[in-house]
């Protein structure tokens, strides 16, 4: 008898292990909050504040997600991944969703098995040295010692860039952006080199940002975006659309000041179906009415997050560039909501 | 008349299998073997099964294909085009340095503070015992960063070598030591024999080899000097003295090796953001290496000290009572007994040092699992595939290290006659 229930429960526990990643939505609702992957901190990007709160650009996703779903941008956990453990612990589903400013490539859609759902921030690999150096251009760098983030992309093309321009190099692997910073600032490695992006990140948090140059060469596209697992379109929507309603809520001048007031009093259709005051596209969702709304009201529209947490107001400094609107240049475009 | 019982005939029943003791003990281990083998077997079909689901069904093909990616310390030649396998090879041969510096400076260290802390010397023993119960106390991978750390801060950059007025000047002109490593000079050969390529996968010096073979003859010819020397002893009581014939067999036939090979050494010099020539040793290898070493020797040092005292006190009574010094008595009499006791968990050490390398990649040093278990694994996604295969790799390495000092134990144990 006893046998029987042990194995009954072994049965049961293993049918439980594969299906329980066959519906996230369903699964985050019973949990009651939303798990977001992050980086181990990122100034700008994913850190906690004074007050241990997780703050930054991609943290602002995440809670925009929780906002859609619940209607509470603060039902979500972070979960601060390295590089090397980022995707075990999505394909393994530790967290829901990765927001942690992952290049978007071909291997790692296709092989394995994410949904990539989007791009929010347009990115290059860049290289920072000390202004002493001298070096203006990379292809100065010959024989220099190169510190890089470890089981990233970064580190293949650097082999590329170094290859292809014929000079060497010392790589200095490391595992966090913490480690890098201190052996960089240290002279133990000539150069670090992540993305344009991590690199002001990192040098708005150093005490003598002036000290160091960013040179101009940016030697490969990095499309930063968040990424679901494969199997799940679902879920995988949910995710792609509340990015666009981000994306779109700016285009359309929504921003979190004057959300309640457009919602209450718009004329414009799109602005009332993005908002759920026409049509029904939440329920297509499986989200409540005001999904976008709220995914809105947690940290504001895109380029309220970019200009809050890495715009040319904050240490960070970064300006918009490719970031910008499409009607502004850039490349930020959302399909239209209908 | 004959009522006697006979033992109850019949055929053998089931139920003997649970109710019969003589068959009960099988029953229940074969039970349990298929039990186990059962569970094995449904946890590796779920995991099969599961992946095949994900559609990333266990394939080793990732093995073939071109890394990508540069890997600083290479003991074979390596670019990014090479492929996977040959990635992890390099990584493997880079642990196993680790693992052999390691467990050579652990013992060296391990024997000397462990016979230190025996001293009458109080303070000698003292800090030796301070020594053993900080390093052991604390856990390694905190003495690694620590060490790698204290190399970044404290040793000055190769740029402040430069200049008319340098901050920081190498030592004796020969060695540079950085905070990127340090950089000591270079063995080199005017009149080089080349390389020899074995299989094609990797090249090994033949100067080195012929070295090797000069010395080893040298060390076996020493060996027979020491025997005669031995018969000499045991006729006369008188015994010769060989150390000038000893050095002579070993050092002469090498030096004139070196002379013919056009020895002579190439310094390192600054050129362009590092120096330049010369052997690099990172500042990963070294705290890497220095951590483990003090660490294992710590636990060696306590095991060296139970070893001897596992030695009864009357036998360096009896050897001080033959007229023996006491270096002496350490060495004929109390270690060679003692090394029966220390040898069986001084292979439990090797074997732990050698683990516990694998937290090379707190300090980017580029072990197998920095290579095989780290890039690879990221760039290839294959996670399961990699952690078996370096699983199998640590097995292998443990067993032959195991094997190696089992050897060694069968010789220099007890022999019972």
């Amino acid at each position: 008898m006893t046998k029987k229930v042990f194995w009954g429960a072994l049965a049961a526990a293993g049918a439980a292990a594969s299906i329980a990643s066959a519906d996230t939505l369903e699964d985050v609702k019973a949990r009651g909050e939303l798990i977001c992957g992050t980086s181990t901190g990122l100034a700008g990007f994913s850190a906690p504040d004074a007050n241990g709160r997780y703050e930054g650009f991609d943290v602002a996703y995440c809670r925009a997600l929780a906002g859609a779903i619940f209607g509470d941008p603060d039902a979500v956990e972070f979960k601060p991944l390295t590089t090397t453990n980022r995707f075990s612990a999505l394909s393994a589903g530790e967290v829901d969703v990765l927001a942690r400013n992952t290049t978007w490539t071909l291997t790692r859609d296709v092989d394995l098995k994410n949904t990539f759902i989007g791009v929010n921030y347009y990115d290059g690999q860049g290289f920072m040295v000390p202004k002493e150096l001298g070096v203006t251009s990379a292809r100065e760098l010959d024989g220099a010692t190169v510190c890089i983030q470890t089981g990233t992309t970064t580190e293949l093309n650097l082999a590329d860039f170094f290859r292809a321009n014929n000079i060497s190099y010392e790589p200095v692997p490391i595992e966090t952006n913490a480690e890098a910073q201190q052996q960089y600032l240290a002279g133990a490695c000539d150069v670090y080199t992540t993305d344009a992006s991590g690199l002001a990140a990192t040098r708005a948090s150093f005490e003598a940002p002036g000290e160091h140059v960013i040179l101009p060469e940016i030697i490969s596209k990095e499309p930063l975006g968040p990424l679901v697992r494969h199997g799940d379109d679902h879920w995988a929507d949910i995710a792609r659309w509340t990015l666009n309603a981000l994306i779109a809520a700016e285009e359309l001048g929504v921003t979190s000041a004057n959300i309640d007031e457009l919602a209450a009093s718009t004329e414009n259709p799109e602005i009332a179906r993005l908002l759920g005051t026409e049509g029904n596209l939440g329920e297509m969702l499986g989200l409540s009415q005001d999904w976008a709304m709220n995914a809105v009201k947690a940290e504001g529209n895109y380029g309220e997050i970019f200009e809050k947490y890495i715009g040319e107001g904050t240490p960070i400094g970064l300006a918009r560039g490719l970031n910008a609107q499409w009607t502004e240049g850039g490349l930020m475009y959302a399909p239209p909501f209908r | 008349m004959a009522t006697a019982s006979d033992p109850p005939q019949g055929g053998f029943q089931f139920s003997q299998l649970i109710y019969d003791t003589r068959y009960r003990s099988m029953t229940i281990q074969v039970a349990t073997l298929i039990g186990v083998l059962a569970l094995f077997f449904w946890l590796g079909a779920n995991v099969t099964q599961n992946l095949a689901d994900l559609g990333k069904p266990i394939d080793f093909g990732f093995l073939g294909e071109p890394a990508g990616y540069d890997i600083n310390q290479r003991l074979i030649e390596y670019d990014n085009q090479d492929i996977h396998a040959r990635a992890a090879f390099v990584g493997l041969l880079n642990t196993l340095l680790v693992a052999f510096l390691g467990c050579t400076l652990a013992t060296v260290i391990g024997v000397l503070v462990g016979v230190l802390r025996l001293s009458h010397n109080w303070l000698v023993a003292r800090v030796m015992t301070i020594y053993v119960e900080t390093f052991r106390n604390v856990p390694v991978l905190l003495w690694i960063v620590l060490a790698m750390a204290v190399m970044i801060e404290a040793l000055p950059q190769p740029r402040d070598f430069r200049g008319d007025d340098p901050a920081a000047s190498m030592v004796f002109d020969a060695a540079a030591f950085t905070n990127r490593g340090v950089y000591i000079p270079e063995p080199l050969f005017s009149r080089s024999l080349g390389d020899f390529s074995f299989f094609g996968i990797f090249d090994i010096s033949i100067d080195l080899l012929a070295i090797l073979a000069v010395l080893g003859a040298g060390i076996y010819a020493a060996k027979l000097i020491g025997r005669q020397a031995d018969r000499i002893q045991n006729r006369t009581g008188l015994r010769p003295t060989t150390w000038y014939k000893t050095l002579g067999v070993i050092v002469v036939p090498v030096l004139a090796v070196l002379a013919i090979l056009g020895f002579h050494l190439g310094y390192p010099e600054l050129k362009g953001f590092n120096f330049g020539g010369g052997i690099h040793l990172r500042n990963s290898l070294i705290a890497l290496w220095l951590a483990l070493s003090f660490y294992t020797a710590a636990f060696i040092a306590e095991i060296v000290r139970g070893g001897i005292m596992a030695i009864s006190k009357g036998q360096s009574e009896a050897a001080a009572a033959l007229g023996l010094r006491p270096s002496r008595t350490m060495r004929l009499v109390i270690l060679p007994q003692a090394l029966r006791v220390i040898i069986p968990p001084l292979i439990s050490q090797y074997l732990n040092l050698t683990k516990n390398s694998s937290l090379a990649i707190a300090v980017g040093y580029m072990d197998l699992t920095g290579t095989l278990m780290g890039i690879t694994l990221n760039q290839s996604g294959r996670e399961l595939e990699c952690v078996l295969l370096t699983m199998l790799v640590y097995l292998a390495i443990s067993l032959c290290i195991s094997g190696a000092f089992n050897i060694y134990n069968q010789r220099v144990k007890l022999k019972e006659r």
